[in-house]
């Protein structure tokens, strides 16, 4: 598709004699609120990790703003802009809440344009409910406040492309609430967004599109309300 | 190189406990080479207040070297497993036991080379015109029967399956109704114990001093990633290859150089393929 | 940069004190266990700066600090270079050792670096026992140059130590407070989150293990003068393995002070052991404190301090 941010053709991941992801495509637009669902197994996370390149891939290629990203280390794509939060947070353990947002800022944001939006820690933390926690370690954080803390630390890369990986799981309706309603305003703000979820009324409120995956193909794409009426979804679900 | 095979055997048999703990398990004893000197040790204390055959005091230290294995797991577990912080301290606190007990035996034996005594060590039998001497038959063979003994575990017993279980997914165990601190106590106990018997046939095959357990981390190890971090077959191949190319390189280039084939084993192994030739 | 000329100032006052106290002719045991306690803070803080600030642990000291002392055995036998350049060369070499280690197995899991080093002593000692230009097995008489600069010769490496203990404080201080150190304090608390976060990991990871090379290569270079005879079990000595290892443990391994502390602290316990009772007992009771410190205290002193403040 012309003008996609991000787009993945015929992506391939085995491991030994399983294969992950069979010929996966998928684009997404710039601006987009894009989800992808499917039931436990189905290669949602292995596709992130081969779109953030955390895994090398065995076939099919990724481009990124026009530019094929499928040989870039990690580090050089969060550089680019494409920026994942991780579905168990992974905070630095040793350091306060505002120095882990700072490594961010310091190694992916620097010196980039970037998408608009808050260029300051600070601003970042209030902007997410964290400032009064800046200076605790992540030990002293709750569930739900960890969970602000990998978006919050993911909005200090200054991303153009937003993976939130399961960001709300186990958290209450209102927590819930909570994180879409930050989602959304990162949205407004011009960073397109892929959500990987499982709780399906915020993927349903959230997408403007959905990709469904099962065991590594991509069965259906499509509006959230395409995607509810489509019975090869039902069926990857909830079996014959 | 028959000479290698044989060497290969008794490799293997030095390399269970590491195949085992580090390719299964997933802990990287540094320690092991230290436990079996401690079982060279322990055989030779025996051999010269007994005249107790080495491998006769190999097998009945197992039990001991039991339960040495589960209470060093036990330690390893409380203070490290448990908390998340396995990778740089529990590296050092192995090292630290490495290191304790290589001084230990050198503040109790002096750094004299000790060497047993046994009936069938002079001797050598004749097959197809080589002449193989025991002393190196025996452990190899013994080295043999211990990798089938440990495949069998493995595969054919609760305990064996568990641990494989074990190393491939934590949550299936749990499901299975097993605890699986108390596999990993188990598996970790049974490392400890190869390396008893094993140690008995390390001295049976050559003198031995505190400071020769440096001279087979790199052996373990090496034969461990090459042969695939979970496969005990896996490592007996890869003990066999390793036992070959040294004596190749002894032959060669001397004997002194034998170190530094492990060592290039196991970098190439390393670089090449990390899951070694028959790994996950 | 208020802070960085103070500690530029403090710095050279250690090493004007240095100089004071070689100029004293004390006790001639003085010079020599200070000697080899300021070395240990060279090797402690090298050790740190790939051990605790990126979280690599790197159990084959010696072999670095053996290439140091060898390179600047060659050096000598060659052209008898003067000791800055054998200082120079011999760290260069340790550098590219830690280069060449950290390339092969820096990509893999940290274990495997670890045993990689643990396996690299051995076998580097097996090369140079084999090579019989430096001396082989048997070992090689080094003589000292005449005339050093002031002193006697003992008490001018003593003082050049101070000026070597100093220089890697220095260099560890710098490498902590800077963005090198904070993208390696973000890798060694979580390496995966650190490079999705845009550390280049690997690069620093390389980083650490050269700077960290170079500095154990240093405190190897003068080693030929200091003893006058260079034979591969003094080269390679577990002493080295285990004592850079322990002193930052012990100290603590998050900022500088804590190599020094350590080194401090068990270098001058360790030779009064040696000293009193016998150097193998003395490394029994480190090899005891250190695994007491890993399970009990694995913050060090400095984590102590700090717990006893009340931060």
């Amino acid at each position: 598709m012309a003008g996609a941010l991000l787009e993945v053709q015929g992506l391939v991941k085995r491991f030994g004699g399983f294969t992950a992801l069979n010929r996966v495509s998928l684009s997404v637009q710039p601006g987009e609120r894009f989800g992808l669902i499917g039931p436990n197994g189905s290669g949602k996370t292995t596709l992130i990790n081969c779109v953030s390149g955390a895994l090398p891939v065995d076939g099919g290629t990724i481009r990124f703003d026009g530019r094929e990203i499928t040989a870039l280390p990690p580090y050089q794509r969060t550089r680019l802009g494409i920026v994942r939060s991780f579905q168990i947070p992974k905070p630095f353990t040793s350091m306060t809440v505002l120095e882990n947002l700072g490594i961010p800022l310091e190694y992916a944001a620097a010196g980039r344009a970037g998408a608009p939006g808050s260029a300051d820690a600070g601003e970042i933390l209030r902007s997410i409910g964290l400032d009064a926690k800046a200076h605790l370690r992540p030990a002293g954080l709750t569930q739900i406040e960890m969970r602000k803390l990998e978006l919050a630390r993911a909005m200090a890369a200054r991303p153009k492309l937003l993976i939130s990986d399961e960001a709300m799981a186990g958290l209450s309706s209102t927590e819930v609430d909570d994180i879409l309603a930050i989602l959304f305003r990162l949205n407004a703000q011009g960073i397109t967004i892929i959500m990987i979820e499982h709780i399906m009324r915020a993927v349903m409120r959230f997408s403007e599109r959905i990709v469904v995956l099962d065991a590594g193909e991509r069965i259906a794409e499509g509006t959230p309300d395409e995607i509810v009426r489509n019975p090869a979804v039902e069926k990857a679900y909830l079996g014959e | 190189m028959v000479a290698g095979l044989l060497l290969g055997g008794f490799y293997a048999a030095v390399s269970l406990g590491v195949a085992l703990i580090f390719g299964l398990l997933d802990i990287a004893n540094i320690a092991q080479p230290a436990f079996v000197i401690l079982g060279s040790y322990a055989a030779y204390v025996m051999n010269t207040s007994f005249g107790l055959d080495p491998i006769l005091s190999g097998l009945l230290f197992t039990p001991v070297f039991y339960v040495l294995g589960a209470v060093v797991y036990r330690v390893y577990y409380e203070s490290f497993e448990r908390r998340g912080e396995e990778s740089l301290r529990g590296l050092v606190f192995f090292f630290g036991l490495l290191f304790i007990m290589e001084v230990s035996l050198s503040l109790a034996f002096g750094v004299d080379y000790r060497l047993v005594q046994s009936w069938y060590m002079s001797r050598s039998i004749d097959l197809g015109g080589v002449g193989i001497a025991f002393r190196y038959l025996v452990p190899c063979v013994v080295g043999l029967a211990m990798t089938l003994a440990l495949h069998l575990f493995l595969g054919r017993t609760f305990y064996g399956r568990a641990i494989m279980a074990v190393s491939q997914d934590r949550l299936a165990l749990r499901l299975m109704g097993a605890n699986p601190v108390q596999i990993k106590t188990i598996a970790f106990g049974v490392g400890i114990a190869a390396a008893s018997l094993a140690g008995a046939l390390l001295i049976s095959i050559a003198p031995v001093i505190p400071s020769t357990d440096r001279d087979y981390i790199g052996r373990m190890f090496a034969i461990t990633v090459l042969g695939g971090m979970g496969s005990i077959g896996g490592a007996l191949v890869a003990a066999l290859v390793l036992g070959v190319a040294e004596s190749l390189m002894s032959t060669f280039f001397g004997p002194s150089w034998s170190l530094a084939v492990s060592f290039g084993i196991l970098l190439m192994a390393l670089a090449v393929r990390p899951a070694g030739l028959f790994g996950r | 940069m208020g802070r960085t000329s103070v500690t530029l100032l403090v710095g050279l006052a250690v090493v004007g004190a240095g100089i004071a106290l070689a100029m004293l002719r004390v006790n001639a045991y003085l010079y020599f266990a200070g000697y080899v306690i300021l070395q240990y803070v060279v090797m402690a803080t090298a050790w740190n700066i790939l051990g605790g600030y990126a979280g690599y642990v790197n159990f084959g000291t010696p072999a670095f600090f053996a290439m140091g002392a060898y390179t600047a055995v060659v050096l000598i036998q060659w052209m008898r270079a003067p000791l800055p350049v054998l200082i120079l060369a011999g760290g260069l070499v340790a550098a590219l050792l830690g280069l060449g280690i950290g390339y092969l197995t820096l990509r893999l899991r940290g274990t495997f670096f670890s045993i990689a080093t643990l396996a690299l002593s051995v076998v580097l000692q097996t090369v140079i026992m084999n090579w019989d230009y430096v001396g082989g097995s048997r070992g090689m008489s080094v003589i000292r140059p005449s005339g050093p600069p002031f002193g006697s010769y003992v008490t001018f490496l003593f003082t050049v130590m101070v000026g070597l203990a100093v220089g890697s404080v220095l260099v560890a201080q710098f490498i902590e407070r800077s963005w090198i150190g904070r993208g390696l304090a973000a890798l060694r608390d979580n390496e995966e989150a650190a490079e999705c976060m845009g550390v280049p990991t690997l690069k620093l990871k390389l980083f650490a293990t050269t700077v960290s090379g170079f500095l154990l290569g240093v405190a190897g270079a003068p080693f030929p003068y200091y003893v006058t005879f260079v034979e591969p079990n003094s080269a390679f000595a577990l002493d080295y393995a285990v004592n850079a290892l322990a002193m930052p443990m012990i100290g603590g391994t998050t900022s500088w002070a804590g190599p020094v502390i350590g080194a401090v602290l068990l270098g001058t316990a360790s030779q009064l052991a040696t000293v009193t009772i016998s150097s193998e007992m003395n490394l029994f009771i480190v090899g005891v404190v250190l695994v007491a410190f890993v399970v009990l205290a694995p913050e060090g002193i400095l984590g102590l301090v700090r717990r006893l403040r009340g931060r």
